[in-house]
């Protein structure tokens, strides 16, 4: 047992899991009801805890993708606006009718929604791995050109989803317990896990994000690597989008995935996943996502207003990132030394004892 | 001694996670002596200069300049205290003009603002000094690597230096400007800096030393005056073995007979502005080096047929074949491996394990979706470890905590799993000792023997070549000058050629 906590202690995971107890511990003992799930009439899961996993799978999903484009020391800046596009794309093709019909069916929408998405991926792709452009300047174009795409498909216009089906895809189906996005977002990060375990592609990220150069040398297709990297983050852009739209039943151009690509970026930093790319850790990724939407939902309830959540989240951020920091470890343990060697000084030498002693009295 | 030592290091000890690099190491510098750190791979001579240096703190010992207790704790506070070091790789900055690049960091200043002909001025007069005349105002990398290196010795020396050290600073200079470098620093030594030189060129050493500090598994062995030392009992006291098993390591080594069948031969093939007209066959089992200076055009002539580079002209065909090459994966597919000149930057992945480097490459020519199974991938890396007598802790530490002979070895894994019929190794023996560097020449002639494969070698040091080959292509401004086989394999020949650009 011991051991095993050791080893616990030792691996990536650790601080981000440590993290997000902390979040949940304080929760529970300061925000009434939060650890209550009840199961209401018919039959679905409804509580607090529930509430933060519907609400962070989007996150989870983006971060899956961006991990990867982290790994490979790029950066895709553009995934907010493609989750904007996406949502376009998907709500203008069901369309607003109030009479609650879609105009196209929802599974071709879907996969249009996805297939942009991808092809967002592939853009980006492109111009990081065969034009070599820097990812930051490649994937910023999108990022801004693309709310502008969003209003584009939209009309301008916000297209509210009257069609049931379409909730469902972040609500319950009737007859499940748990909203459909969870199982989404579950597949996903099944599948990025079966990536990692049957692929090699885990082992030629990293190596392209160590050293490119050796990476050629030893026979990895370093382009094509960079471009897929792209591609899939597009793609889980796209899924976000779905989910994101699902949420208010509606495409909002200028506010869908607002920000969400630094949440993203975070969250993969809160993971342990080094910004100058490498070793990469996708358990990481998604404790972090989900720490960081339990960190927004505690901030709701204890009051802060959406204005105000920033701030909040700046300072929980500079908490987490110091306590995974190498230095600040460091220095922790030299100050912990330090204080050892005194209390030990001190009770070795009679008169620091008695000085003590007097102090303590 | 009598006179009072420049610098006393006494009972140094360092200790790394799991691995004691240094235990109680002595060592003496005084001022104007050359003073060489020997000893192989992993030693301790490179921590040692890193604790002299503030690179690493030292766990225990005493560091005394000049009768001062010192214990610097980053590189700029051995700086202050005088001390300074040129590294391997020349650590400046390229996008910089070389004056910025002597006075980054201490620019003289007027009326606060930052004094620009002074700097220029004074890196001229610096400079020139050195003897080397070059417009400072322009950026540094207009100007070769040697270049670069006096301008990295030029920026150590302004500093105030008590004290320098040289990491092996003639690795990639030719013998004019190794020449060049030396000149300078007996200058150096007249004005009565103490030096501290590091090489792997032992004919070096005993041109240009006083003193020989020997270290062993991060043990001091021994400080020795160069006069007093013959080299054999010096390579005897680095790998710890008796004199007699040394004496062989010189002797000729017995070459692999090439077969009849051809592998790869290129026909007139070129590169625009860095190949020219290039002819050359190599058959199965044979040895084959390639010879020329640095610049020559040996490097390039690999890269072709590895693909690194694509042809412009000529033709390429392995076993008859015509072929085309247009990146590294479409060579492996002909079975051709390549281990490249510059360990570092295009060889090791550096933050993973010794076992993911070595089935990288073939992981790489499987394809992504065939996964090698993890206890396939252990059972590949023990075998090679094994096989190359690879020095780990274990086959998931990391590879860039190796020394830079196990480093290399495990590159050789990587291509050997791929098993290759042409395994091309570019400088395999640069920077490292001289135990691994025999090990690594017969492993070449092995390979070639017993599984018929066919071997380039490519490599600055001529006898290493002249033991190993049985055929050496000689370049010479990026065309070939020459080619010898059999008896006409000598440093001899291989001179004259270079010299006359005719086959001799």
């Amino acid at each position: 047992m011991k051991e095993k906590l050791k080893a616990f202690s030792d691996s990536s995971l650790f601080l981000p899991v440590v993290a997000l107890a902390v979040l949940l511990i304080f929760n529970a003992l300061f925000v009434d009801g939060f650890m209550t799930i009840q199961l209401t009439e018919d039959g679905r899961l409804y509580g607090r805890l529930i509430d933060i996993l519907n609400r962070s799978c989007s996150l989870v999903i983006l971060s899956l993708g961006m991990t990867f484009v982290i790994a490979t020391a790029g950066i895709d800046i553009s995934v907010g606006a493609v989750v904007a596009i996406s949502a376009a794309v998907v709500c203008s093709l069901i369309g607003g009718r109030g009479d609650g019909v879609a105009e196209t069916p929802m599974f071709l929408a879907i996969l249009a929604a996805i297939g942009v998405g991808v092809f967002c991926g592939i853009w980006n792709g492109l111009l990081v791995a065969k034009f070599k452009i820097q990812a930051m300047v490649a994937t910023l174009i999108l990022m801004t050109a693309g709310r502008g795409v969003a209003q584009l498909m939209t009309g301008g216009q916000i297209i509210t989803v009257y069609y049931k089906p379409f909730e469902y895809i972040s609500g319950v189906i009737p007859g499940n317990i748990l909203p459909t996005n969870i199982f989404i977002a579950l597949a996903m990060v099944l599948l990025v896990a079966f990536l990692m375990k049957k692929t090699s592609i885990g082992l030629f990220i990293q190596s392209v994000g160590i050293n490119p150069t050796a990476a050629r040398y030893a026979g990895i297709n370093v382009t094509m690597v960079i471009f897929l990297v792209y591609a899939f983050s597009g793609l889980c852009a796209g899924v976000s989008g779905l989910i994101e739209s699902s949420l208010i039943r509606a495409a909002d151009a200028n506010n869908a995935g607002l920000n969400m690509e630094m949440d993203a970026i975070l969250a993969v930093a809160l993971g342990g996943t080094l910004l100058s790319g490498g070793k990469f850790y996708i358990g990481g990724s998604v404790v972090g996502a989900i720490t960081i939407q339990t960190l927004t939902t505690t901030m709701y309830a204890l009051g802060v207003s959406s204005d105000q959540l920033p701030v909040v989240k700046a300072v929980a951020v500079i908490i987490i990132c110091l306590i995974q920091s190498k230095k600040a470890q460091e220095m922790f343990a030299a100050w912990k030394e330090k204080r050892n060697q005194n209390n030990k000084a001190a009770t070795q030498d009679p008169r620091k004892l008695v000085e003590r002693m007097v102090k303590e009295a | 001694m009598a006179e009072k030592a420049l610098l006393e290091m006494r009972n140094i000890d360092k200790v790394f996670p799991g691995v004691r690099a240094l235990s109680n190491v002595d060592f003496t510098l005084h001022a104007g002596e050359i003073h060489s750190l020997m000893g192989e791979n992993g030693a301790g001579k490179s921590t040692l200069v890193k604790v002299l240096t503030g690179v690493y703190q030292r766990d225990g010992g005493t560091i005394t300049l000049q009768g001062k207790r010192i214990s610097p704790r980053t590189p700029k506070e051995a700086q202050e205290c005088g001390i300074s070091t040129v590294y391997q790789e020349v650590n400046l900055c390229k996008n910089l003009t070389v004056a910025e690049n002597i006075y980054i960091g201490r620019e003289p200043r007027k009326y606060g603002f930052i004094d620009w002909k002074t700097i220029n001025r004074r890196s001229e007069e610096l400079l020139n000094g050195l003897g080397v005349n070059i417009d400072v105002t322009k950026t540094l990398d207009h100007y070769s690597v040697a270049v670069q290196q006096m301008i990295a010795i030029a920026r150590a020396v302004d500093i105030e230096a008590k004290i320098l050290i040289l990491d092996e600073p003639t690795s990639s200079l030719d013998e004019k400007e190794t020449e060049r470098l030396f000149r300078i620093i007996r200058q150096l030594q007249k004005r009565g800096m103490g030096i501290i030189f590091i090489s792997h060129f032992l004919e070096q050493i005993y041109d240009l030393c006083d003193h020989i500090t020997v270290l062993r598994n991060g043990e001091l062995v021994g400080a020795y005056e160069v006069a007093r030392l013959p080299r054999l009992e010096l390579i005897a006291k680095m790998v710890g073995k008796d004199l007699s098993e040394v004496a062989h390591m010189d002797d000729a080594n017995d070459k692999s007979k090439p077969q009849e069948e051809m592998f790869i031969e290129a026909n007139h093939v070129s590169q625009i502005g860095k190949l020219a007209d290039v002819d050359l066959q190599i058959h199965k089992g044979e040895v084959v080096g390639f010879a020329g200076l640095l610049g020559s055009g040996r490097t390039e002539t690999a890269e072709l047929l590895f693909g690194v580079e694509s042809i412009t002209k000529g033709q390429l065909k392995v076993k008859g074949r015509p072929v085309k090459f247009g990146s590294p994966m479409s060579a492996m597919k002909e079975r051709i491996a390549f281990c490249p000149e510059d360990r570092k930057t295009s060889g090791i992945i550096g933050d993973l394990s010794v076992r993911e480097n070595i089935i990288l490459a073939m992981q790489a020519k499987d394809g992504m979706m065939k996964h090698i199974p993890y206890k396939e991938q252990c059972k590949i890396a023990d075998k090679y470890i094994d096989l190359l007598k690879i020095k780990v802790s274990d086959r998931e530490q990391l590879i860039k905590n190796l020394s830079g002979g196990n480093q290399q070895k495990v590159i050789i894994a990587r291509w050997l799993a791929t098993q290759p019929e042409l395994l091309i190794l570019d400088e395999p023996t640069r920077g490292i000792d001289v135990g691994t560097k025999t090990e690594i020449e017969k492993l070449a002639i092995r390979l070639a023997k017993e599984r018929g494969m066919s071997v380039v070698f490519i490599s600055g040091e001529m006898d290493e070549m002249v033991r190993t080959c049985t055929k050496l292509i000689v370049m010479k401004d990026r065309r070939k000058v020459a080619e010898l086989t059999g008896d006409q394999v000598s440093s001899d020949n291989v001179m004259r050629a270079i010299a006359g650009g005719e086959t001799a």
